[in-house]
């Protein structure tokens, strides 16, 4: 794999130095990172244990995906969702989601695999070393955050459950719990959630299988307690609090290109020169970055993963694949 | 119930005033509160054209209320109630084109074009502008008669507005707001076919009064 070269950042967005000054006492002092020998490389670590019930989840830092951009911070990340299952606006996964039910909690792979079956979360949380990990995340509507996620590839799932030669697409299925979730009752998805990857995306390194964010295990807003991050795609492709995992030999029909198709098509890949029927998806709104006179960003291609994923594509017209 | 005075209707007039800052100085109550969300100019924008559309609203309430208690003083209040949804229409452009598009003018423009979403709330605006504009007393002079049906131009600007709110909901099917606003529009769009005649029917004596 080509080890992922981040753009030359801009100073503003360097982590402060005072956070970087303390990373080796951050080390000394904190039993969690002494115990699994974390090296707390950026500003997460200076805001871990925020959320203090919340139980922190060990990882190590993978050096292929960690960012020198300044994270965005706790509070944004686990505020400002999209999660419609709990309502439509951006405070109510924070305000209703900690009603969800994770425990037990299982899922169930299914479809063309060797080894279908249902694996309890526990199984799942032991079967590959925790990564920290940085990434972008771009929404379809146009704001974007950097996250330190803590999962693993989701390829070392699949490869376990030996996907058949039939095995040409995963479908990702999203938990209904109809008591605590009053967003299942509007009619805006055809409900659960559905997104599903090609299963070369869904096999590569970059796709990972997420259980934690800023230290600790996901918050339910966040999609407790297990789901995914696929960064090179708008956020929507990041299927919250997996219950199924199905791999299938035809193209699923996920939730938004069965809502909409026009606006959100299967592939979603982060793509500035796309625009969106009602909005340029040339810039982005980075949330949390300075004030009022600070201008959007420029969206970068495949979210700036180009190197790892534009090869996907090769030969395909990402204008008619949005 | 007597009439009210056009000079007890006056004196209220700084009361409305106020009510109509309420929504700006909530917005710097926020602010100071650090309570503008995760994302403060996405939320300005869309709060604005909220306001913009409610403030819309109770100008074209203003007509109907004064039929049906029969108060035709009240019409003193409307011109406030029309400059306030401007108030806020410009704002609401002023958030996209300064957050939005970064005053470029060539991306504004292109975004006009573009974007049909986009269009009917530009072509709103731009309508609600000439209205503001011949808002005065000199204006009406010298219009005369054509103040009038040029002031008629609220009406394509409701309809514009709501569909200006629907498309922007549109992407997530998400359109019980849009409903209710629209409703509401629809409703005081048909007072003003079937509202007179209305009045003339379940009130006899009063139907000289609400002619006009």
């Amino acid at each position: 794999m080509t080890r992922y070269k981040y753009p030359e950042p801009k100073s503003s967005e360097i982590t402060p130095q005072r956070v970087w000054t303390q990373r080796r006492q951050l080390l000394a002092s904190g039993t969690l990172m002494a115990a699994t020998g974390a090296l707390p490389f950026s500003s997460a670590m200076a805001q871990r244990n925020q959320q203090s019930e919340l139980a922190p989840l060990p990882a190590k830092a993978n050096f292929d995906y960690v960012s020198m951009e300044a994270l965005t911070s706790q509070k944004d990340v686990t505020t400002y969702n999209n999660f419609y299952e709990f309502g439509l606006d951006k405070a109510d996964p924070a305000k209703y989601a900690g009603a969800m039910k994770v425990q037990p909690w299982s899922v169930q792979i299914e479809g063309e695999v060797a080894k279908p079956g249902i694996y309890g979360l526990e199984d799942l949380l032991s079967l590959s070393p925790m990564q920290d990990r940085v990434y972008r995340l771009r929404c379809v509507e146009g704001w974007s955050m950097v996250i330190p996620w803590i999962g693993y590839p989701l390829s070392a799932l699949l490869s376990k459950v030996q996907p058949t030669g039939n095995a040409k697409y995963v479908e990702f299925v999203t938990d209904m719990q109809p008591d605590v979730m009053k967003g299942l009752s509007s009619s805006v998805i055809d409900w659960p959630y559905r997104e599903g990857l090609r299963m070369d995306e869904a096999m590569h390194p970059l796709t990972l299988l997420t259980f934690g964010v800023y230290g600790t295990v996901l918050p339910n807003q966040n999609g407790a307690p297990v789901r995914l991050v696929v960064p090179w795609k708008y956020g929507f492709k990041s299927a919250k609090s997996l219950v199924k995992i199905r791999v299938t030999e035809k193209q699923p029909l996920t939730s938004w290109v069965a809502a909409a198709a026009a606006e959100y098509g299967f592939y979603a890949n982060v793509n500035p020169n796309v625009q969106h029927p009602r909005w340029s998806q040339a810039t982005e709104r980075r949330i949390g970055e300075g004030g009022f006179f600070t201008p959007k960003r420029p969206t970068q291609m495949f979210n700036g993963y180009a190197d790892q994923v534009a090869s996907l594509y090769a030969g395909m017209d990402l204008t008619k694949n949005y | 119930m007597s009439r009210l005075s056009a000079l007890t209707v006056d004196r209220y007039k700084p009361v409305l005033l106020l009510l109509g800052l309420l929504p700006l100085l909530r917005w710097f109550w926020l602010g100071w509160q650090g309570e503008l969300t995760a994302n403060p100019m996405e939320f300005l924008t869309r709060s604005s054209g909220t306001w913009a559309l409610v403030c819309l609203l109770v100008t074209l309430s203003v007509s109907p209320i004064r039929d049906v208690l029969n108060q035709p003083a009240l019409i003193r209040l409307r011109r406030t109630c029309g400059l306030f949804a401007f108030f806020y229409a410009a704002l609401h452009a002023i958030t996209w084109a300064w957050w939005d598009q970064g005053f470029v003018v060539g991306s504004m423009w292109r975004d006009v074009i573009d974007r049909p979403f986009i269009t009917v709330g530009m072509l709103a605006f731009l309508a609600l502008l000439v209205l503001a504009l011949t808002s005065n007393q000199r204006a009406m002079r010298e219009l005369g008669k054509r103040w009038k049906t040029l002031h008629r131009l609220i009406y394509l600007i409701g309809a514009l507005v709501i569909l200006h709110y629907w498309w922007h909901k549109s992407g997530k099917n998400d359109y019980t707001e849009v409903l209710v606003y629209g409703a509401v529009m629809l409703l005081l769009l048909a007072w003003r076919l079937a509202g007179p005649w209305l009045i003339a029917r379940f009130r006899p004596e009063t139907k000289k009064a609400s002619a006009s």
